[in-house]
Order: structure tokens, then C-alpha cells, then sequence
């Protein structure tokens, strides 16, 4: 009953947080309705097709969604704005993947000193291209992909003083977003379906703690770097099992802890190569551990006489909670890619990509195609395929879960 | 090709010649890179002190049927002092696009620095500037071209004068410092004698072959001192494709500085 009413107050903080961005859009936009509101988003259909019977109960072999996203954008002045950013999805399947979410609702200000946003924010950092182990400020939309690359908006009061010696960033994060997780007919799930309504905290204060942030980045010579200090809530829950005493069943719950994490990420051109490597390590769990992604991406520009470019791509992935303690999909796993521009008009790209884990030979391989088609349509052909899946891997759990998607997305 | 570019070859000779002959007093103190260099520092000189400006762009892609796809550009340029201009590139269209921004350090000697900011994932990406024979989006405009033109990036040989659409103008080569990296062996560059505008640029290959040309026109003077171009079509010889670009809206000194062109801003830019 207690997580239940923090999961209704946590909704209703947000949707209190979204009324407040919009009332005061709405309050500061009408003396300047001359500067006006500038309107865009998309509307997409996606199908996903499943090549095996399903591993879990329940799971479903294909699934047809469709989905909106409305940006809405006014300044009210040259140095201040407010945008607002929603997103949701229908779901014929999957309960849990029908959601809304406000990406963005926020107000920026600006001046030659320093900027500030507040209100529900998304803020990236990272340099590789297949794992992003340093983000942390967003928590990952799970049901959207299994990417992880979509986030929800964190509420946030955020901070930004650039001065000639690099760029000082403060991060206040009042409230916590859970991750979602796909419910029972969903793919890329767990054996069980983990049980959003009985989220337990280490913090006392749940998801109100008072979670911040501070950052440093700057340019040297032909390198990005940033460093970070994250304190408060582990935006990844450890999944936790336990017999629910009321049904008497086995269920599966997120655990979130109260951690430290200090952070590193680079981008480096060197030559023909770019350089990119992400780090961090992290306190407050049951014991300290690190984890890094590095790599390289070198393009071969105009191949075989024509416009197209080639790109190469080779990370790796190093996890120190690899040894027993608790497993992780990404523990010591390498990456390559190849990535193709074909520099046409339809901005025609090719990426197709293999994660394989250097322990057990489980191997993921990703091939992502996308064109445009006229001037406002993009098309986006996804397929995966678990290879070879050790079953003491945690992606074991998607081993049957092989699929193509296709998404067709409308801008206006 | 090798018609098209002998033929240009022998008409600079010509050039060179004839105007050898009108004026050799003047001349034969100075070598022809000597001559192609002073004409590039001029050109670079009358340029000085635009401060920043901002102009829209669009950019017209044809195919060889004809075919045409457009984009919406918003570019806005700063000049550094004893360096290379800073520049972003915002895209307004395609809309699946929209948002997306380029930011470019150009450097007189060493590699330029590129960043890339994506609005979906609000992430700013390095990107290698020594990929400059590449195409810019998909363009007939590689990276190297669209960059600002820095005297110290090429060496310089003049050809001569001759008259390109009734305009007395400059013919000189130009030669890549970064062999290596460059998609071209040489240019040829008409600039007018009057203004040191270009007005036409012939591109040859790593194989020596015409590639493509740019033609410049539409041009006007702002700020009563600094020319920019209205029109510049690249045609590409050897895929019959082109690209156009059509400026509007040129506004100088709009007051910009280095804090509009840094990561921080890319991230808030609109």
C-alpha cells in the first residue's frame, strides 16, 4: 500500500511540477505573443516482429505501438525561454509501454555569466557509442528499447557558469524518477516481471532525497573532458526476489541504494581517430566497484569513389562487479561496428554492431538502418539477434527474444 | 575531363603569356607564387574586421535527373584575431533534422576543431576535422570547402588575368598544405581584379581530373566594405549532381561573441 501511494505522489508531484511549467508558460506568454510559440513533434508508427516463441509467460510474438511527441518552445525574451516537451505512447500489448512521460518542461535563463535552467530537464554525458556507463542525471525510459537511450525528464535545478578555464556545472535534483520496466506481455524482460508498486528505497526520504550533482568539463587542445561527482539515488535498481505474503508468490521488486559516484568521460581526436573512453566509480552499494567503456571510431571518407563514408567502431566494456557479486550485462564484453553514410538526399544510414562478452560468448549483434523518405517521413528498420547466450549471462533472459522493428515517424 | 582540363590549362598559359607580355617591368620581380600569394593576403586583408554575421541559407541538393531536396540553414560567423573564424550551423529542415547544429573551430595552422549537437539526445559529438574531403550533409560541398579559407592553408601560383562574364579577374591555382587529407590536387580560382571576389573555382581530383565548379554571383557589399555571395552553385563533373546555396539575410555585427559558439551554448541553441 505504502510504495502504491509514493508511486501516486510521485505522479502527482510531476503532474503538479508540468501544471506549474504550464501555467506559468501560459502567464508569462501573454504579454509577448508577438515573439509567438514555435510548434513541432512527430507522430510515429512501430511494429516489432519477434522471431522465436517467447522465453516468458505471458510474452507476445509481435506488437504494434504508436506514438506522439509535441515540443512546444517560447522566448520570452532573447535569454529566456520555456520548453515544453510530451511524450506518449499507445501500446497494443504491453500495459506498461502505453505511458506518457514529460521529456522537458523547463525554463532557461541566461546571461554573459552564467545559465540556468529549472524545472524537468535532460542532460547528457558520454563519449562511446555503445555503452553509456557515465550518464546519470536521466533515468532510462526501459520499455521504450532496450538501448536504454531514451530518458524521462528529471526535475532539476541546474546551473551553468563557463568562464575561460573550462565549465562549472551544479546540479540540485529534488526528485527521483523510477525506471520502467516492461510488464508481462512485454519482450526484453526478466523471467519475472518486475513489480514497479513494491519499489523499495534506501533512503528514508525515498524518492524525494535530495539527490546533486557537479560537474567540470573543458576543452584541451583537441580533447573533451568531463569530470563529475553524482550523489544521491542509483538511477539502476538492483532487482530483488522475495515471496509477496498476501498471494504467496515469488516477485521481483526495485531496490534503489543511496550511492557516490565520481565520473570521467573524454572525447579526443588524434589524427584520423577519434578517441572516446568513459569511467567511473561508484560508493554506497554493498561494495565499492569501478567500470569503464573505451574505444575508437576512424572513417574512411568517400570510399570507392563515391560520396559515401565508412565508419569503423571498437569499444570495450570492463564492469569490476563482474566476479559473482552481482551480474551485469555489460562485465567484460568487446564491440565492434561499422557504420555506414551514404551522404545521399534521404540521409541514408547503415549501422549494424556486435557486443560480444569475452567470458561466456553471449553475443548481441544490432543492425540499424534509417532514410528519409520525401521531405518529412523518416523510416527506421531495427533488427537484433542474441547469439550463442550463456544462461549464466543476465541477457540470458532475452536470449529468445530476436527482432525486427520498424518505425515510421512523421515530423511536422 | 581531360579535354575540359587541358583546355583550362592552356587558357591560363595564354593568359600568363599575354600578360607577361603587356607588362614585364612589373613582373619580373616577382615569381608567379609569390604574385598568387600577395593576391591571396589581399583578398584575406579586405576581409579583416567584419567582426561576426549571421545569414540564412538554403541549400538546394540535385540529383542528375533532376531530382531536388532542400534544406534550411542558419549559420552564424565569428572572427578570431590572427585565427581562423569560428562558425555554427543551425538546421531548420529537413524537419527529422531540425535542431541539429555544427560548431567549427577553423585553425590557420593545425586541425580545425568540429563538434556535432544532436537535439534528440542533447549530446555534443567530436568530430574529426581531418575528414575534410567529406561531404557536408550530404552536399557536392566538402567539409574543406565550406571552411573558412585560410590564406595559410594552400600555396599559391597566379596564372594570369582574363574576363569571366565581363569581369576582369585573377586566374591563380591553389595547392592543399594537407595533401594527405584533401580531396583536391589543385584549384583554380577566378577572383575579380577590382573587388578580389571569387567568382568561379574549378576543383581537380586526387587523380588530376576536374571534379567540380563552383560558381559565385549575387554579390553585395555590407557594412560599405565587406562582399558576400548570394548564390554559389557546385557542380560536380563527374556524378552530374549539384548543389546550390542561396544566402538571404546577411546582418553584420550582430554583437556575437566566443560564448556563442562553446559547447555550453550549442546545447541551448535554437
Amino acid at each position: 500500500m505504502g510504495a502504491q501511494f509514493i508511486h501516486n505522489f510521485q505522479q502527482s508531484s510531476i503532474c503538479l511540477l508540468s501544471f506549474l511549467a504550464l501555467a506559468l508558460f501560459f502567464l508569462l506568454g501573454q504579454p509577448s505573443t508577438s515573439q509567438g510559440i514555435e510548434l513541432s513533434g512527430d507522430l510515429s508508427l512501430e511494429g516489432r516482429l519477434f522471431f522465436n516463441d517467447p522465453a516468458w509467460p505471458g510474452q507476445k510474438d509481435s506488437s504494434l505501438s504508436a506514438a506522439v511527441n509535441v515540443e512546444l518552445y517560447h522566448p520570452f525574451q532573447d535569454n529566456l525561454s520555456v520548453t515544453l516537451k510530451g511524450f506518449y505512447r499507445e501500446d497494443n500489448q504491453d500495459k506498461e509501454r502505453t505511458h506518457g512521460d514529460l521529456r522537458l518542461a523547463e525554463l532557461l535563463y541566461y546571461n554573459d555569466s552564467f545559465e540556468l535552467t529549472a524545472g524537468l530537464g535532460k542532460v547528457f554525458w558520454g563519449a562511446t557509442e555503445f555503452v553509456h556507463l557515465v550518464d546519470i542525471i536521466n533515468q532510462t525510459d526501459q520499455v521504450e528499447g532496450l538501448d536504454g537511450e531514451e530518458k524521462l525528464g528529471q526535475p532539476m535545478v541546474h546551473l551553468t557558469i563557463p568562464s575561460e578555464w573550462g565549465v562549472m556545472e551544479g546540479f540540485a535534483l529534488p526528485w527521483f524518477r523510477e525506471r520502467t520496466f516492461p510488464g508481462e506481455p512485454g519482450r526484453f524482460r526478466t523471467p519475472l516481471v518486475v513489480d514497479t508498486d513494491k519499489t523499495v528505497y534506501e533512503s528514508n526520504s525515498e524518492e524525494h532525497h535530495f539527490d546533486f550533482a557537479l560537474r567540470y568539463s573543458t576543452t584541451v587542445d583537441q580533447a573533451d573532458i568531463g569530470l563529475y561527482y553524482f550523489n544521491g539515488t542509483a538511477r539502476d535498481p538492483v532487482l530483488l526476489g522475495a515471496i509477496d505474503p498476501t498471494s504467496n508468490s515469488p516477485i521481483l521488486y526495485p531496490y534503489y541504494e543511496q550511492i557516490g559516484q565520481t565520473g570521467l568521460d573524454i572525447q579526443l581526436s588524434a589524427g584520423e581517430w577519434l578517441l572516446k573512453g568513459e569511467a567511473y566509480y561508484r560508493t554506497g552499494q554493498s561494495r565499492s566497484y569501478a567500470a569503464t567503456t573505451f574505444g575508437f571510431e576512424y572513417t574512411f571518407v568517400g570510399i570507392g569513389e563515391t560520396m559515401m563514408d565508412l565508419g569503423l567502431l571498437g569499444e570495450y566494456v570492463y564492469d569490476d562487479r563482474d566476479n559473482g557479486w552481482l551480474p551485469t550485462i555489460y562485465e567484460n564484453d568487446i564491440m565492434a561496428g561499422v557504420r555506414l553514410v551514404v551522404n545521399d538526399m534521404a540521409d541514408t544510414t547503415l549501422l549494424c554492431g556486435v557486443i560480444r562478452d569475452l567470458h561466456s560468448g553471449s553475443t548481441i549483434i544490432g543492425i540499424e538502418g534509417s532514410r528519409r523518405l520525401g521531405e518529412a517521413i523518416r523510416i527506421n528498420v531495427d533488427a537484433s539477434f542474441f547469439v550463442d547466450m550463456e544462461p549464466s549471462d543476465p541477457a540470458f533472459a532475452f536470449a529468445k527474444d530476436d527482432f525486427l522493428k520498424i518505425e515510421i515517424i512523421y515530423y511536422w | 575531363m581531360i579535354f575540359s582540363s587541358g583546355s583550362i590549362a592552356a587558357v591560363s598559359a595564354l593568359a600568363l603569356i599575354v600578360f607577361s607580355f603587356l607588362a614585364p617591368s612589373s613582373l619580373s620581380a616577382e615569381t608567379p607564387e609569390a604574385k598568387g600569394l600577395a593576391i591571396a593576403m589581399e583578398a584575406d586583408a579586405r576581409d579583416v574586421g567584419f567582426g561576426d554575421y549571421t545569414a540564412n541559407m538554403t541549400m538546394i541538393l540535385k540529383n542528375k535527373h533532376g531530382k531536388e531536396s532542400k534544406r534550411r540553414i542558419r549559420t552564424r560567423t565569428l572572427e578570431v584575431a590572427d585565427d581562423g573564424d569560428k562558425s555554427l550551423s543551425i538546421f531548420d529542415t529537413p524537419r527529422d533534422v531540425k535542431g541539429t547544429a555544427f560548431l567549427s573551430f577553423s585553425h590557420k595552422v593545425g586541425d580545425d576543431e568540429q563538434w556535432l549537437y544532436l537535439p534528440a539526445l542533447k549530446r555534443v559529438k567530436r568530430i574529426n576535422s581531418r575528414n575534410k574531403s567529406g561531404s557536408f550533409m550530404g552536399s557536392e560541398f566538402a567539409y574543406e570547402d565550406i571552411a573558412s579559407q585560410e590564406v595559410e592553408k594552400y600555396s599559391y601560383k597566379h596564372l594570369g588575368e582574363e574576363e569571366l562574364n565581363g569581369v576582369r579577374c585573377y586566374v591563380g591555382e591553389s595547392y592543399p598544405v594537407d595533401t594527405k587529407n584533401s580531396g583536391y590536387t589543385k584549384r583554380v580560382t577566378w577572383m575579380d581584379t577590382a573587388e578580389y571576389r571569387v567568382f568561379k573555382v574549378d576543383y581537380y581530383d586526387r587523380k588530376q581530373s576536374l571534379l567540380k565548379t563552383l560558381t559565385v554571383s549575387g554579390y553585395q557589399q555590407y557594412l560599405g566594405k565587406y562582399w558576400r555571395a548570394g548564390s554559389m552553385e557546385m557542380v560536380n563533373h563527374q556524378s552530374g549532381k549539384s548543389t546550390t546555396l542561396l544566402w538571404d539575410s546577411y546582418a553584420f555585427q550582430t554583437g556575437l561573441s566566443d560564448k556563442d559558439f562553446s559547447a555550453t551554448s550549442l546545447k541551448r541553441v535554437r
